[in-house]
């Protein structure tokens, strides 16, 4: 990095080029965000050709970084696009003063989640900048859940100066309330992983006893060599047992208390009969001792749960996350007229609210004061903004984009729309049927039909044949081993943490335990059409004249509006203009050489019917027009984009056998656009979210097993009500808290992936629980006439767990289509 | 054969220290921020 000290944003002619902006790619992005510039009119911040920046937040946030001497920075970073621009911009003021805690010792601490981190640097920058400031005591950020916790000393309002540094740089923190603090999950995740870890220990040492023990076999070793060795595996499995069975043991209690069985209830029977007759032939100095085998079952079951459960907390951490960002406070308007930030919920209906642009609207009600336009995707599934003005109804978890608006509130908090809609998933989601995993469904007959047997064995043995009652208990135990279910209980869970890694890997993760079963039942998908099949953004269609085309991106680099935004993104670098003026939810005037030049709806250009040609007078999609002094008119048409790989999704997921659904909250026109070009003969247009509850409900009562593909608020809903739904990573917090699953990217290719894979996935655990009960059939009439002997259980029992498992293994491998 | 009771001892000694680390690192959250541990020490100073 150059040695210059850049203060301000004077930074022309820094000496040797920086390796960061020396490209020519400097030219066309931030040199803080990283985003594209496209002639925005904040280029007049561009300072020389080195460096470009987007707006004066990013000009000041570079500053701040090179004086503090951390320009290292931008060399070592990983822009990952797919996360939120690092552009500081006016964000919401939380009271933090509410979620501080003060501990024992008069430390401070706070905990907020961080948005917009992109990779290993931006953690180093944080923690860096923190540092630097005086009375911190620490402030580390944790990547995986992505939080930050700050710990200083000395009176409470310094959080605000701290929070406001890291703000600065282009974050967004927001605190977390401590309520929603999920400790609870964190410490199930050590109770296993401490469980697994004495199992380890003493599998590999009683492990390392029994071989001891097998070999003696062949070598003739001493019976009181064997004794002692026993002696040891016990002392050693016994405490291990008791402690690192007890999330089986807990599982299986509570499941009988319910009058339920489930598979911990033979695993738990298992171990502790394996265990307790193990210690039997120990006092009496037999040779039937089984330590090893009962502490290795653990130790590869508490494996698979310690897996199982890292990646679908990495799941839940991902939903906190987003749940906490939403978390917000309104701008109340007091009566004396001043304004106060207070909590969402306690807003009392009738009362006056300022909404910022770019803000989320957090109440339901009326405008008063102020036209804009909102993007109320969120709740209509509608792509393009709506404007208002006076009078218009608007819902909160929209988001006010243009100008600021005064609003009366008509319902807050839990009466809103988005509460209701929140609602009725709630309700979908307690409808849905308890799905019963494979593994209970065998462990429900397995059970009892094990035990039976066991019984039967000890009545036969010792009322049947006269045996001594100890013989014959001895007998009914090995029955009762040998049906041990080693392979039966790892055959599921084998295959779902192999499954469940190779998505995770594949930028797929699986929320519910039981989604990669339900996924393999699926025969139909349902799509929700906005930011489902296609992206959230809009695209240019066609090309116009260019120097049209120029104008009008000069134009939109004013706005925000999501049109004018689309339009800037196909023009690339254009020269700003300076004097435009942004009429709310119309479009743009500007006063140029030759007269005044308008961007915008077809109304605020002034066209008629006579202007119009052909095609142009059908408003089917999104249009900007150009007026300018002495032309014709020229239009902008803009079109959705389809998602890559959507249409090759479509096809393949039909070419399977599926059958594919459209189901869109959007107007016909554009849904029937979609459909067509996606080969989708099922498409439904304008539905509510209680329609599209009973679009899901009506396929089920056909026999249908139903996939929902979803992202908006208004699929939240339905995607409860699906037998499995899946969001992808781009969808609203909503949408992807009920989601089963949420799939990283842009593509649309891992709902194909996720299909394919979990039909493998179910073939290979019913080939694993057939290879089990195989075994146990096979074993179970030499246990039941009592020819088993230590060395043909300790082979019978590895061979099969181990064929389970290389079983298993095997999905790793192939492609997942 | 008296070989065998110290060499067991040993290695029991042994895997109990191994244990004992594990569970201080479990408690003082080591296995709390997996990904950021791998970064971090890319940007020690």
């Amino acid at each position: 990095m150059n040695a210059t000290t850049l203060t301000g944003i004077s930074l022309e002619a820094a000496g040797g080029v920086p390796a960061e902006a020396s490209s020519s790619a400097a030219d066309a992005v931030c040199a803080h965000c990283g985003e594209p510039l496209a002639g925005t009119a904040d280029t007049s911040f561009a300072t020389g050709q080195e460096r470009r920046f987007c707006c004066p937040g990013c000009a000041a946030a570079y500053a701040t970084i090179q004086s503090l001497g951390l320009g290292r920075y931008y060399t070592q970073r990983v822009l990952d696009t797919t996360r939120r621009p690092l552009r500081p911009e006016p964000t919401e003021r939380f009271d933090l003063a509410r979620y501080i805690r003060t501990e024992a010792n008069g430390i401070q601490t706070l905990e907020l989640a961080v948005d917009g981190l992109q990779c290993g640097a931006c953690v180093w920058l944080i923690e860096s900048v923190l540092a630097r400031e005086p009375d911190l005591v620490s402030g580390r950020v944790n990547m995986t859940t992505r939080r930050l916790r700050l710990a200083w000393r000395g009176e409470a309002g310094k959080a605000e100066r701290l929070v406001g540094r890291i703000e600065q740089l282009g974050y967004r923190l927001v605190p977390f309330d401590r309520a929603c603090l999920a400790a609870a999950s964190e410490n199930a995740d050590r109770t296993l992983l401490r469980a697994l870890a004495v199992a380890g220990f003493a599998a590999g040492n009683v492990m390392l006893l029994a071989f001891g023990v097998w070999v003696g076999f062949a070598q003739h070793m001493g019976p009181a060599t064997r004794v002692l060795m026993d002696w040891l595996s016990a002392l050693i499995a016994l405490p291990a047992v008791a402690y690192a069975g007890m999330p089986f043991f807990r599982s299986a209690v509570g499941a009988l208390r319910a009058g339920r069985t489930n598979m911990d209830v033979p695993i738990s029977l298992g171990v502790l009969v394996v265990t307790g007759q193990s210690l039997v032939e120990t006092l009496r100095a037999g040779a039937h001792t089984y330590f090893e085998s009962a502490v290795m079952l653990l130790f590869f079951l508490l494996l698979g749960r310690v897996l199982d459960q890292r990646a679908r907390q990495e799941a839940r951490a991902t939903a906190e996350h987003l749940l906490a960002l939403r978390t917000s406070e309104v701008t109340l308007l007091q009566p004396d007229g001043t304004m106060r930030r207070v909590p969402q919920e306690s807003l009392p209906p009738g009362s006056l609210i300022f909404v910022a642009p770019g803000e989320r609207i957090g109440a339901d009600g009326v405008v008063e004061q102020g036209a804009s336009s909102v993007d109320a995707s969120l709740v209509t599934g509608e792509s393009l903004p709506e404007s208002v003005g006076v009078g218009s109804n608007v819902f909160a978890g929209t988001v006010n984009l243009e100008a600021p608006l005064r609003i009366r509130v008509k319902a807050a908090g839990s009466s809103t729309l988005l509460a209701e809609c929140v609602r009725l998933i709630e309700a979908a989601e307690n409808a849905r049927g308890r799905f019963v995993i494979l593994a209970d469904r065998v462990a429900r007959y397995y059970a009892p039909a094990v035990h039976g047997l066991a019984l039967t064995t000890l009545w036969i043995w010792w009322l049947g044949l006269q045996a001594p009652f100890g013989q014959s208990l001895l007998i009914a135990a090995s029955v009762l081993i040998i049906t041990c279910p080693c392979a039966l209980a790892l055959a599921v869970p084998a295959v779902q943490v192999i499954a469940t890694g190779r998505l995770f890997r594949q930028g797929i993760l699986l929320k519910s335990p039981t989604a990669l079963e339900r996924l393999a039942e699926v025969d139909t998908v349902i799509f929700d059409k906005t930011g489902t099949l296609t992206e959230p953004n809009f695209m240019l269609a066609g090309m116009p004249d260019q120097e049209a085309f120029r104008l009008a991106a000069s134009l939109a680099g004013i706005s925000r509006h999501p049109l004018a935004r689309a339009l800037l993104a196909a023009s690339g670098p254009v020269p700003p203009v300076s004097g435009a003026v942004e009429y709310a939810g119309s479009g743009i005037a500007w006063a140029g050489p030759e007269g005044e030049v308008r961007l915008g709806s077809r109304s605020f250009c002034g066209l008629t019917g006579a202007d119009l040609l052909g095609d142009e007078a059908n408003p089917e999609t999104p249009e900007l027009w150009l007026r300018r002094p002495n032309h014709q008119p020229v239009r902008f048409a803009f079109m959705e984009r389809l998602r890559p790989e959507a249409a090759e999704t479509v096809r393949h997921l039909a070419a399977q056998g599926f059958g594919v659904v459209l189901a869109s909250g959007d107007r016909a026109e554009a849904v029937r656009a979609v459909a067509a070009a996606l080969g989708i003969d099922a498409a439904h247009a304008g539905l509510t979210p209680v329609e599209k509850i009973a679009l899901v409900k009506s396929l089920q009562q056909a026999g249908h097993r139903v996939l929902m593909v979803g992202d908006g608020l208004n699929d939240g809903p339905s995607l409860a009500a699906a037998d499995i739904s899946a969001s992808p990573a781009s969808a609203t917090e909503i949408a992807q808290n009920v989601a089963d699953l949420v799939f990283q990217g842009r593509s649309l290719r891992p709902v194909a992936e996720v299909l394919s894979l979990a039909r493998r996935a179910r073939a290979v655990m019913r080939q694993n629980l057939g290879l089990a009960l195989f075994y146990n059939a096979a074993m179970v009439p030499l246990a039941m006439a009592g020819y088993v002997t230590p060395w043909l259980a300790a082979a019978a029992m590895s061979a099969s767990s181990l064929a389970v498992m290389l079983n298993s293994l095997r999905l790793q491998r192939g492609t997942g289509r | 054969m008296t070989v065998l009771i110290y060499l067991i001892g040993i290695s029991l000694a042994l895997g109990a220290g191994g244990l004992a680390l594990f569970l201080w690192s479990l408690r003082s959250g080591q296995y709390d921020d997996l990904d950021g541990a791998a970064n971090r020490i890319l940007f020690d100073d």
